[in-house]
This record gives C-alpha cells, structure tokens and sequence, in this order.
C-alpha cells in the first residue's frame, strides 16, 4: 500500500511573494483622476457663412497679447479684476434678452442683480464673451483667463439657486447627479439655472494677416 | 518565588498565519486600482497649470489624449514647448484629424458625440499651438476638449 501522507505545504513564504507584488503595484499606481476645464467647441461654420451681428454692448471682449497682458474693451486689466468685471458685465440686464426656450418673446432680466447699464450688456443670454490671444501668448495664461471665466458664471448661478431652491447651483448638479440622472425636479432647476446663466465663451479664430 | 518564574517563562510567539491574508486583501486593492500608463512619453513630462474650475473626466474609454510639451530629442524637434504627441509619436498639427478618426474606430458609432479630446500641454506651450489643434478637431468635428488641469488656485498674489 502507498504511504497516504500528505505532508502540509509550507507557506511561510506566501507572505513573502504577496508583499513581493504589493511592492509592485504599490509604486506602479497613480490615484490621479484625470481632470481639466471642459470647452465645447463650435461646429464649423459653412464657406459661405455669414455671422449674425451682434450688438458691441453685448460682447466682453478679452485680448492677450504676445507679452501676455490682458486687455478688456481695449483697457489693460489685471488678471485678479477680471472676474468682477465679467460677472458686472454677464449680471448688468440692461434691456430685452433673447426668448427663453418655450417662450415666444424676450423678457427683461428680472433675476438680474446688476446695475442696468444701458452701454453693457442686455442680458445674460445675450452677453458673449469673447477671447483672443496672440499665437505667442503663454497657454498658462490663456487657462487662467478661461478659469477665472468660468467661476465668474458659477458664483452667478451659484446666487441665483440660493436665492430661488436655498441650495447653491453645485449642490443642486451634485444631488441630481447622484440621482443617476433621474430626478425630474433637479432636472428642472438644473436646466432652470444654466438657462438663465448660459456660459457663452467664444475664442476668436485667428486672423489671416500673417 | 517559584511562582513568579514559572509565570515569566511563557511569552506566546504571535501567529503570523494572518499575514498572508492582510497582505494579499492589500495586493488586490492596489491591483484593482492600478492604471498603468500605456503610452512612452517622447516628450518632457508635461507642467500642468492650475485651475479650479475642473470636470473630472469620465469614462477612459471615450477619451482621447494630446501631449504637448517640449520634445526629448531637442536637437530634432526643438527646445520651443510646441510639439505635439499622439499616440507615441511627435506629430504635426496636420496628423491630428487621423488620429481622431482612427481612436473613433475603437468606439460605438452612437458614442462618437461624447468622446472627449484631453489636452495635456505644458504651460509653457504657446497658445499658438493650441489654436492649430482646435481648428484640426473642429475640422473631424470632434467639438468635445478638455484642457487638463491640476487642482488649485490661479491668481498668484
């Protein structure tokens, strides 16, 4: 008869192998979600294309040039002014926007806080903001432009969602986000809140003069 | 004082039978979550700027990369911050609307309107660059882009 003896195997060294790996995967691993400011680009327009014209009130227009100093309407201006002159610009409701969607005619800006200046902008969804920049303006600069852009509109829809829902517009996209894009009532606020601040920010293209 | 030597005597050796298993539940976790880098950077690992106003990027496999930095080889390509990279090699503009079209193979036709170009560029890049590249992805109407970005504030005082 076979010896029927199973003999235990050692695994002394299992632990030994396993922190071998967990070396391994340790150092390979970065924890770092990839994450940017996301643009939308516009479609391309056809050949013979003819832009609408757009009244000058209406249009915020930033320029960098190739030392990387930032105008605004033709003045020099800080980069740290540039957000409070952008949200004043977007939030001035000086006269009659664009129809709301489902609406036939425009309204005044009744959720407007600024000071109605008739030379700026008549309302949110009728102010662009426009960007150019030299070809040889540092793109660190470019990006701060388009960040400080962008926390102008969210502290504008973050004020009007306080004042309509008691919720900041953040909290608001969060919850109907964890809502797996469900809720119809978020739905409806967030909609609410990115119609009435819509984010217009065009780059002009580049000028063929060189 | 018998007692207290034969109290003294018997320290228990702490079984590491369990060590196995801790270190294995730790291997798994970092398997799990391990990314490896899957293209060789032929350019200088790229300097990020800064911004606070950043979406996280959802979904990997919707989203295609753009390097731009200074190249390795200075010699062949320069030391501006302007060269392009896709897939593991220095491009030209030109070469971008290719590259679009050849990463939409990959994907379902009814995902194509929410792939996302991910733009890794140095800061130090010239926007100049980043003009080229965005009429070339016009041009393939790929019109999603994000500028990646680290976390934090711009303004420096």
């Amino acid at each position: 008869m076979a010896r029927r003896e199973n003999p235990e195997i050692n695994a002394g060294s299992m632990a030994d192998i396993a922190f071998l790996l967990l070396i391994f995967f340790l150092v390979t691993t970065t924890m770092d979600v990839d994450s940017g400011i996301s643009m939308k680009l516009p479609e391309k327009p056809p050949a013979n294309y003819d832009p609408p014209k757009i009244k000058e009130r209406n249009i915020f227009e930033i320029s960098i040039n190739r030392n990387n100093d930032l105008f605004v309407d033709g003045d020099v201006m800080e980069l740290k002014d540039l957000k409070e002159a952008a949200k004043k610009f977007i939030d001035n409701g000086g006269g009659v926007g664009n129809p709301m969607p489902g609406e036939e005619k425009g309204k005044e800006c009744d959720y407007c806080s600024g000071d109605r200046n008739p030379d700026s902008s008549d309302h949110p969804n009728k102010a662009i903001i426009s960007i150019e920049s030299d070809r040889a303006s540092d793109y660190e600069v470019y990006v701060n432009i388009q960040n400080e852009l962008r926390t102008a509109y969210t502290e504008l829809r973050n004020e009007l969602a306080l004042k309509k829902f008691k919720r900041s517009f953040n909290e608001i996209e969060e919850a109907y986000k964890k809502s797996g894009n469900k809720d119809e009532n978020l739905e409806a606020q967030v909609k609410l809140i990115k119609n009435s601040y819509p984010q217009i920010i065009t780059d002009l293209d580049p000028t063929d003069t060189e | 004082m018998a007692k207290f030597g034969k109290k003294k005597k018997g320290t228990p050796a702490i079984s590491t039978a369990s060590l196995p298993d801790i270190v294995f539940m730790l291997l798994f976790f970092f398997m799990v979550t391990t990314v490896m880098r899957e293209t060789d950077l032929q350019i200088t690992s790229p300097q990020l700027p800064s911004a606070t106003e950043v979406k996280k990027l959802e979904q990997k496999s919707l989203v295609t990369t753009i390097y731009v930095g200074q190249a390795k080889e200075v010699d062949k390509y320069g030391n501006k911050y302007n060269s392009i990279q896709l897939n593991d090699k220095i491009a030209t503009p030109d070469d971008i609307p290719a590259f679009i079209l050849n990463a939409r193979l990959d994907v379902p036709e009814e995902n194509h309107p929410r792939m996302t170009t991910s733009i890794k560029a140095d800061k130090q890049m010239s926007v100049g660059t980043l003009t080229d590249i965005r009429q070339r992805l016009r041009d393939v109407n790929a019109l999603k882009l994000s500028l990646s970005t680290h976390k934090g504030s711009t303004i420096s005082e």
